[in-house]
């Protein structure tokens, strides 16, 4: 296992040093409308592969500053892969693989000259199960203030300030020093959504944050995720239609494969998609 | 309910013979140890009363038996097992760190991780010959010096430590390292503020366990011509230097039936209560450590 590096991409011939944003898409373009203003992170025909598997198909989308885009799809479609390969979390991987661009900010993370640490620590990251670490609720918020470097000036305030935009801080404001373990299943994922934005970063990344949780929590996290969209690019991949349609502006729809097959505002896709496999998918008829 | 199908509440019985005898099976297999083990110590206890009091512990060994004392090799056995924690700790976790953490999962990685398996397996004999080679002979250490006795055994106990602190290590969740490189973190950062605390208390466990088998170590000692017998407690890491079971084992060997009952049986009780000394305090420090994580 290797933090920060054991994947390797080809750059193409014609990629001017990143600054390749205006990029028109290919004819991998999927149907919707794939381009979106004041994008902040633009994929362009990315492939990922996990050894001999091709886990992501020219994928090419973009994601727009501040609002909620959620990835949906069946299982194993490619979701979670394509939301890992934006922060290069994938790097983690020894066999994966990944081709093509993804630019945020029109800098392509892929560059030889990109540290994937300092990316992190722009890029967010909420998991599937909730893993906050066996420390005290205020030394699991100043994580990342502490690794970053962050910690010289208030750490209370800025824990203070993480727990409360998190919806947190009511419940655990008299007990800052005791475990984040003794939380609950919903609390101690609010506790991991307050670490990862006491760093302040620009997008947060979240894999299917509340399938591990019970209906209160995850309406909890859903409103929760809704506010944050006011400060933070959100990206999420749930497996929960209605969520997706509850709180995203967007929807990206992968299906089998690692194929993104259609991606547009949300109302469009719940109410009128262009692809009929979309429109199965979302009928429920099959995935 | 219908009342012209009368119920059937005879369910019958499973046969619980072959339950009953594995039960009982397994608890002779249990016991043996333990009455054998309960037993053994009774008779050495038994054996010591009246041997081990403070005159034994604080004296120098002596020709007759009612003078003879433990202190000198008490010390140095004692002095012996703080070197070697303090050898095979850091270069145990720092291996233990850089197979599990850092080296891909190469041929290499797989060759140096079988020869530590093996290693662990190699008797003591040999090890002492290494040392008897390497430290004696080639660093210059001295022969039977403390120095000598620390890096030998070390060795010996190296790969255990190894081991078991790889499988702390590993034991830790994955999660744990994605939500700490997901805070961006670096390798080092993760290593040092999730991966160590979380599995402190399995190398501690596991060093633990290895020193008890470094303390009841004979044979590399006499590889490395430690004096069966020494008199004065060692002063320095140059000093000659003697262990509680070379010392046992000296005693055992001479013709007075005192020595051979008496003595060794008082002297077996002393390394005994010093192994279990060692582990509680370390079980005490590894729960502290727990409770703080």
């Amino acid at each position: 296992m290797t933090a920060n590096g054991g994947s390797s991409r080809s750059v193409s011939a014609s990629d001017p040093g990143g600054s390749r944003s205006d990029a028109t898409m290919t004819d991998n373009a999927p149907l919707g409308s794939p381009r979106v203003d004041n994008a902040v992170i633009k994929s362009r025909d990315l492939d990922v592969y996990y050894g001999d598997d091709q886990a992501l198909h020219g994928v090419n989308m973009d994601i727009p500053e501040r609002k909620v885009t959620a990835l949906i799809g069946p299982s194993g479609c490619g979701k979670s892969t394509f939301l890992r390969s934006i922060n290069r979390m994938n790097d983690l991987i020894d066999i994966a693989r990944v081709d093509g661009d993804l630019y945020f900010h029109d800098k392509n993370v892929y560059d030889d000259d990109v540290d994937p640490v300092a990316l992190r620590r722009k890029i967010g990251m909420v998991f599937q199960k909730p893993n906050p670490f066996p420390k005290s609720i205020r030394d699991n918020v100043a994580y990342g203030l502490r690794v970053q470097g962050k910690d010289d000036g208030d750490v209370d305030e800025k824990v203070h300030t993480a727990l409360e935009r998190a919806a947190l801080l009511e419940e655990v404001e008299d007990q800052l020093d005791s475990s984040g373990l003794d939380l609950s299943g919903g609390q101690q994922q609010r506790l991991c959504i307050a670490r990862a934005i006491a760093p302040d970063p620009e997008v947060i990344l979240m894999d299917e944050p509340a399938s591990a949780l019970d209906p209160v929590a995850t309406s909890k996290i859903e409103d929760l995720i809704e506010d944050l969209a006011e400060e933070y690019t959100v990206v999420i991949v749930t497996h929960n239609m209605q969520q997706a349609a509850r709180i995203s502006d967007k929807t990206a729809v992968f299906l089998t494969g690692g194929h993104l097959v259609e991606f547009d505002d949300t109302n469009k896709i719940f109410e009128n998609p262009e692809s009929d496999r979309v429109e199965d998918y979302i009928t429920g008829k099959f995935g | 309910m219908a009342t012209d199908t009368p119920t059937d509440t005879d369910f019958g019985q499973v046969s619980r013979t072959k339950d009953v005898a594995f039960r009982l099976l397994a608890l002779a297999a249990t016991l043996v140890g333990i009455v054998s083990l309960a037993a053994l110590l009774a008779n050495v206890a038994v054996d010591a009363v009246g041997w081990l009091n403070w005159g034994f512990i604080t004296s120098p060994p002596h020709p007759d038996p009612y003078e003879a004392g433990f202190l000198p090799a008490l010390v140095g056995s004692i002095a012996i097992m703080l070197l070697i924690a303090l050898i095979t700790f850091p270069v145990g976790v720092g291996a233990a760190v850089y197979l599990e953490e850092y080296a891909n999962d190469g041929l290499l990685t797989r060759f140096i991780q079988l020869n530590i398996a093996n290693l662990a397996g190699v008797p003591s004999v040999v090890y002492g010959l290494l040392g008897l080679g390497l430290f004696v002979g080639l660093l210059g250490f001295g022969y039977g010096t403390v120095l000598a006795a620390a890096f030998t055994v070390a060795l010996l106990i190296l790969p255990i430590v190894i081991i078991s602190a790889q499988e702390a290590i590993r034991a830790v969740p994955d999660s744990q390292r994605q939500a700490s490189y997901g805070m961006g973190a670096t390798k080092w950062q993760t290593i040092r503020n999730v991966v160590l605390p979380r599995a402190m208390p399995g190398i501690m466990t596991g060093t633990i366990l290895a020193l008890g088998r470094a303390i009841g170590e004979t044979a590399p000692l006499i590889m490395i011509a430690a004096p069966t017998t020494v008199f004065g407690i060692p002063n320095s890491f140059e000093s000659k230097v003697s262990a509680m079971p070379l010392q046992i084992y000296t005693w055992a060997s001479y013709p007075e039936t005192e020595f051979q009952y008496g003595v060794v049986a008082a002297g077996v009780v002393t390394l005994l209560i010093v192994l279990l000394t060692i582990n509680s305090i370390a079980i005490v420090i590894r729960n502290r450590y727990q409770q703080r994580t």
